[in-house]
């Protein structure tokens, strides 16, 4: 029952993270735990279709369904993120000082809303998958399957504490600081999930360049160990980057600078007469 | 805006970079999962090669063939099989798991 509860809290950890990254920074938008809610229900109801399809999917593209399937929603997720940041960049301030004030929300909110539910769904499709599949599997097997399929709901009310934890733990960050943080927190999210889906996609067996290994830190943080995991979800750590992945990973920060300092941008309006 | 261009230059040459054809051709290799065990545990494969290991699951039970050494995270459901690529790879032992069976399910690749 231990063994299975490790296997799913670890692979629910990352889906959990970014969920409570989300909710802090959402902090503050009306409707936002109805979007919320459809993009972790979305996620799970995702999960189950691409695992019951997993042997189709995994056959699809000559073996190389299931790299490509991961780098194409990652890919997603990382727009949505630069979508989200820009959108924050532009209102940020707006909403900042309308909880400041009244306490009332803004509506203009829904739209980064719909994009991080994206995020979310995504984000709870990619490793509740894995979680259905080895959960599934362990039940089809019968053996035993019952205090194993405990283990795996203990695994999953484990994550989900861990996404309170993580969120709460943001909310003590003081107000004024808090877009900042949260933007950046997404900034290199983003930039991780960019790394991450173009090795999927190397994996898949495309972009097969820039293949070295630019250092191995390895011996100072296994991405096998939780601490290694959080961060390879929180800023993309990696122990072998190779130097596609850093190229990519440093791009997509570079880009997603660029494009909250084009949203900022606001030409002055001319007075009404 | 000549800088904004500037910015995109980098991000055009890495594109066209990636859409370039792969230069080694890649050879193939087998491993089989049976009762959560990989055979071969050691799998010898050429170095400085790309190389396309076929994962046969012959277990009821999903796996996930997990390596960080060798950049793979690839789950392979029951009585199904799936395609990993890796390499090139510089001589030496580069250790796999069978995330899900992580007692039993141990291997390495050997790239020489």
């Amino acid at each position: 029952m231990l063994g299975a509860l490790i296997i799913v809290f670890r692979e629910v950890l990352e889906a959990g993270l970014i969920v409570g990254i989300v909710m802090a920074a959402t902090r503050g938008v009306e409707g936002r735990g109805r979007w919320i809610s459809i993009g972790i229900g979305a996620g799970v109801l995702g999960a189950a279709i691409v695992a019951a399809f997993a042997g189709a999917i995994s056959q699809a593209f000559e073996g190389s369904g299931q790299e490509l399937f991961n780098a194409g929603i990652l890919a997603i997720a990382v727009v949505m993120l630069m979508w989200h940041n820009a959108w924050m960049a532009r209102h940020g301030r707006e909403i900042a000082a309308e909880m400041r004030n009244v306490g009332t929300a803004v509506s203009e909110g829904a739209k980064p809303l719909t994009a991080l539910a994206v995020v979310i769904g995504v984000a709870v499709l990619r490793e509740g998958s894995e979680v259905v599949l080895f959960l599934y599997g362990i039940l089809a097997s019968g053996t035993s399957g019952v205090s194993i399929a405990l283990g795996g709901l203990l695994g999953i009310v484990a994550g989900a504490a861990f996404t309170a934890l993580t969120y709460f733990g943001l909310l003590a960050i003081p107000q004024r600081y808090i877009f900042s943080v949260t933007s950046w927190l997404i900034a290199l999210l983003a930039a991780g999930m960019a790394a991450s889906s173009v090795q999927f996609l190397n994996n898949a067996g495309f972009a097969e360049v820039l293949g070295n290994t630019v250092w191995d830190t390895s011996w100072i943080l296994s991405e096998g160990s939780i601490l290694g995991k959080l961060m390879h979800t929180l800023i993309g750590y990696t122990e072998r980057p190779t130097e596609l992945q850093l190229t990519v990973y440093i791009g997509t920060l570079f880009a997603m600078g660029l494009l909250m300092r084009i949203a900022r941008y606001r030409p002055r309006q001319r007075l009404a007469v | 805006m000549r800088r904004t261009i500037a910015l995109f230059v980098p991000f055009a040459i890495a594109a066209l970079v990636a859409l370039s054809p792969a230069t080694a051709q890649a050879q193939d290799f087998k491993l089989t999962i049976k009762d959560h065990k990989f055979t071969p545990e050691e799998l010898k494969v050429p170095a400085n090669t790309r190389v396309i290991i076929t994962v046969v699951n012959e277990d009821a039970t999903a796996e996930e063939f997990e390596s960080n050494i060798l950049k793979v995270e690839k789950v392979i459901p029951g009585k199904s099989s799936g395609t990993v690529r890796i390499g090139p790879l510089k001589p030496g032992r580069y250790p796999f798991v069978g995330e899900f069976h992580e007692a039993t399910a141990k291997g390495v690749v050997i790239a020489e």
